[in-house]
């Protein structure tokens, strides 16, 4: 949380606008190889505090645009800018395979994104318990990644992408290898997670119920070329509980994003 | 965490559970039983052999004559034997810090790789035999003894640790990148550890062809006396048919060969048995 900006203190409620930006997007196009576009004229203005969803169907550019932000990979064309000054641990990712070193422990799994900045164990030993706790492994500090099930690694990916108290989280599709059971539970786990470390997400998602389940913005990208076509919002308050999966305004926020999506489905033909 | 099963000690009933103990029982004690017991039929029948046939001892020996010889010549063996596995480890030393060393920096460079890759696969491929009489021109026995030994074991630790540096996983190398993790730190934290079960199969292989490469060139370099490995202790005791004697120096070859088989297998599974497939699922 930024200091002295009383607008992120206020509640979600609060004007959107009002909000710090974070991070801008500015007409950013990528092309792969000689002529595929991957991504066309994207624009997107991220303010502290958002939960947005990039939602789509594959080949939309989504995972592209997580790319392009983790700077990973760089524009054709436009920019994207950070708005605030950024130190390190301010970005993390969350990929979908969780990504675990399998020669590391869990705890030196998290101790990674410290650990390179030249942090020794010792000196974040409290950051890494803490992390490790918020996803409820504590007591898995010493197990190696084989010993863990697919939810409990992605619980350490997650815990390794928090430790940092980053500015800004992106995820790409991390739960869709997951079940659904084990799905539903990381969803309430991930929203609790977020507002304990008021952190900024930025989340690819193909599944229209989980999009509207986490984020109070919804970008719906069409494919080929891929682009924006639809930004919807979700102005439903947090803390969202397992009531909210079964109230009529989750239903209708499905409806809008489905139909959305169906759109974004045509428009990609 | 519910997700995962604490299984505390149970009571096995099931027939086909039982079953299966009894078999991995059997195989665990079979691991060990069969190869002496292989052993034990081998030698017994190679004494057979010797003693109905009448076979005179200059040309198949017992295996109690064997015995004999090696226990009368220990003085002179013992000598040649700490020679042969003094060049021996000194090659594979030498194999793998330069392995490692040339597959860190065709790491670290591209062109480097591409500039010199071709010429360790020409190292490797020319038959040690071919170059060994060149290399004793040029160098004094123990060093050329120790080249020859080198250029047979380090190929494997080289072409090993360069697959096993670019076999990391390609979303942690994003992961690190995103990190800022620097040249250094990628090299130390993530291809290293990637590169250990690659470097460690590379090493067995090393570690049995550097005794391959020390007794070959030194049936090459022929010339004995202070200072011979056990390949002289060989052709000299053939030039006097003493070939008990020959038996008693290729038996301390084939206990080296072994004994380095084992300690690589050991050394790669005490460094594996955390992590890696390979060295865990032999322990179930």
């Amino acid at each position: 949380m930024a200091d002295g900006s009383p607008a992120s203190a206020a509640p979600v409620a609060e004007d959107h606008s009002a909000r710090e930006r974070i991070l801008s997007m500015g007409g950013v196009d990528k092309v792969f190889g000689r002529d595929v576009v991957a991504l066309r004229d994207m624009n997107l203005d991220v303010r502290e505090g958002d939960f947005i969803s990039l939602l789509g169907p594959s080949g939309c550019g989504k995972s592209t645009a997580l790319r392009l932000i983790a700077d990973l990979i760089h524009p054709t064309k436009g920019s994207i800018r950070w708005d605030i000054p950024r130190a390190p641990g301010d970005l993390s990712v969350v990929l979908q395979e969780p990504t675990l070193m399998p020669w590391a422990t869990v705890a030196d799994n998290v101790w990674l994104p410290f650990r390179l900045q030249g942090k020794s164990r010792a000196s974040v030993q409290n950051g890494i318990d803490e992390a490790l706790a918020m996803v409820g492994l504590d007591e898995f500090q010493g197990a190696y990644p084989r010993e863990l099930s697919g939810g409990m690694k992605m619980r350490v990916s997650i815990a390794r992408a928090m430790v940092t108290r980053p500015r800004l989280i992106l995820m790409d599709e991390p739960f869709a290898a997951l079940d659904e059971i084990t799905r539903f539970k990381l969803n309430n786990d991930l929203l609790a997670l977020k507002d304990r470390i008021n952190s900024t997400v930025i989340f690819v998602t193909h599944s229209v119920f989980e999009s509207v389940f986490l984020s109070d913005r919804i970008v719906v990208m069409a494919a080929r070329p891929g682009r924006v076509i639809r930004e919807l919002g979700v102005d439903e308050p947090y803390p969202r509980t397992e009531e909210f999966r079964t109230s009529a305004e989750y239903a209708a926020h499905c409806r809008g994003a489905s139909g959305a999506l169906k759109d974004a489905i045509g428009a990609g033909q | 965490m519910s997700d995962m099963t604490l299984g505390g000690v149970v009571e096995i009933v099931d027939e086909e559970e039982l079953a299966r103990a009894r078999s991995r029982k059997r195989q665990a004690i079979a691991r060990y039983a069969l190869p002496v017991v292989v052993l034990i039929i081998v030698l017994g029948g190679w004494h057979l052999l010797v003693t109905v046939n009448e076979i005179p001892h200059y040309i198949l020996p017992g295996p109690d004559r064997v015995f004999s010889a090696l226990v009368e010549n220990w003085a002179s063996l013992i000598d040649s034997w700490w020679v042969t596995i003094t060049i021996t480890f000194l090659a594979l030393s030498l194999a793998i810090s330069v392995g490692v060393g040339l597959a860190v920096l065709f790491n670290l460079s591209k062109w480097v790789e591409l500039s010199f890759f071709p010429y360790a696969v020409v190292l490797q491929v020319t038959p040690i035999v071919a170059i060994a009489p060149l290399i004793f021109i040029y160098a004094d026995r123990t060093v050329g003894l120790l080249i020859c030994a080198w250029i047979v074991a380090f190929f494997p630790i080289l072409s090993n640790t360069v697959m096993g540096l670019n076999s990391s996983d390609h979303n942690l190398r994003d992961l690190f990148q995103v990190y800022g993790a620097s040249r250094w730190q990628k090299l130390r934290f993530l291809e290293g550890p990637s590169a250990l079960p690659y470097f460690l199969s590379g090493l067995r292989i090393a570690g049995g062809l550097s005794l391959i490469g020390a007794v070959v060139a030194e049936f090459v370099a022929g010339t004995g006396g202070i200072g011979s490995g056990l390949a002289f202790r060989i052709l000299e005791a053939s030039y006097r048919l003493q070939v008990p004697k020959m038996f008693a120096a290729l038996f301390l070859i084939i206990v080296t060969g072994i004994a380095i088989y084992l300690l690589t297998s050991f050394l790669s599974h005490m460094l594996l048995r955390k992590w890696h497939e390979s060295a865990v699922r032999r322990e179930g």
